[in-house]
């Protein structure tokens, strides 16, 4: 339960300024092709868009739970890369709302902690994908900073 | 029109092609359909080293859990519908109870336990085997007659559970 390669690889992403490489310490993310960038000096997590992530056809519209996923890692990203997180955060839950249909096209999310506890900590996250005024999904969660015996998926 | 299914085992199979085979992100899931009937629905996700969140402990990440419930909270509402019409996805809360264990297959089995003229509200849970000791929780709220055209997926119902489905 330690995620001792993760947290490795933050501190390796750390030294390089380049969160890029978390990403790549997890499977889901890469086989997802989601990622956090920072080029723009903001943490923005994407999600690129290959035709596997199409939830409609007929719309066509991409999947809402993917969605779901995505703004769960923007959150855990930023709870990693934003944060002094020693352990890995697991999330307790999430809540997402569907807003729009998002389309076949690249997804970008951002994250921000709402309340940070010493043990809980509530992130709001929000995607969108062309235009940021108008969001696709956005999501409220809850992730256990510390307890290591306590509930995790990632 | 369809010749009306009867045995369990061809309505299990129309579905897996409607919200499985014919849904991208689910066929990429690898998304089995287990069993349908109205107001319910159970889908099975088989663990793969791709859809792994903890590569120490190899648990699953919680996006292919939350793709799962949504596409099975999905199919419990397609069954309730009296009339096609398109629905999405209005919000979904996830509770994860627990870790999955890695290497078993998940198993999702959702309930659509109302629905009026605009909404319909479903239950969901996650677990490997036994139903008591759920990995996650699921509520999903969904808004019915949106944009688009229908699917074959959402006309489903009344093409094969229209008549006295009992299980």
């Amino acid at each position: 339960m330690s995620g001792g390669s993760l947290m490795k690889r933050l501190a390796e992403a750390r030294k390089h300024r380049d969160v890029g490489q978390l990403a790549e310490a997890i499977p889901y993310a890469r086989w997802m092709q989601i990622a956090p960038e920072n080029g723009t000096g903001e943490l923005l997590t994407r999600m690129r868009y290959h035709d596997s992530l199409i939830g409609n056809t007929f719309l066509p519209a991409i999947h809402g739970g993917t969605l779901g996923a995505l703004l769960e890692m923007a959150a855990i990203f930023h709870l990693l890369w934003e944060t002094e997180a020693e352990t890995v955060p697991k999330i307790v839950n999430i809540t997402v709302d569907y807003l729009r249909s998002a389309r076949p096209l690249d997804v970008i999310a951002s994250a921000k902690v709402t309340k940070q506890g010493r043990r809980m900590v509530n992130v709001f996250a929000e995607a969108w994908q062309d235009d940021r005024s108008k969001p696709v999904a956005t999501a409220q969660a809850h992730f256990l900073v510390t307890a290591a015996d306590e509930p995790s998926v990632l | 029109m369809v010749k009306s299914l009867t045995t369990p085992e061809e309505r299990v199979a129309l579905f897996q092609t409607l919200f499985s085979d014919a849904i991208p992100h689910n066929r990429a899931l690898g998304l089995k359909v287990v069993a349908v009937a109205r107001g319910l629905a159970s889908m099975q996700l088989e663990w793969r080293e791709e859809l792994v969140g903890n590569p120490e402990t190899g648990v699953l990440a919680g996006g292919p859990l939350t793709a799962m419930l949504d596409g099975c909270c999905g199919m419990a509402v397609a069954t309730m519908l009296k009339d096609p019409m398109p629905f999405a996805t209005l919000d979904l809360r996830i509770d994860y109870a627990k870790p999955a264990t890695p290497g078993k297959p998940v198993i999702a089995e959702a309930e659509c336990y109302r629905i009026t003229r605009s909404v319909a509200f479903t239950r969901a849970f996650a677990h490997q085997g036994d139903p008591k000791d759920p990995v996650a929780a699921a509520a999903g709220t969904f808004m019915l007659g949106t944009k688009g055209k229908v699917t074959r997926a959402q006309a489903v119902a009344k093409e094969v559970l229209g008549k006295g489905l009992s299980t």
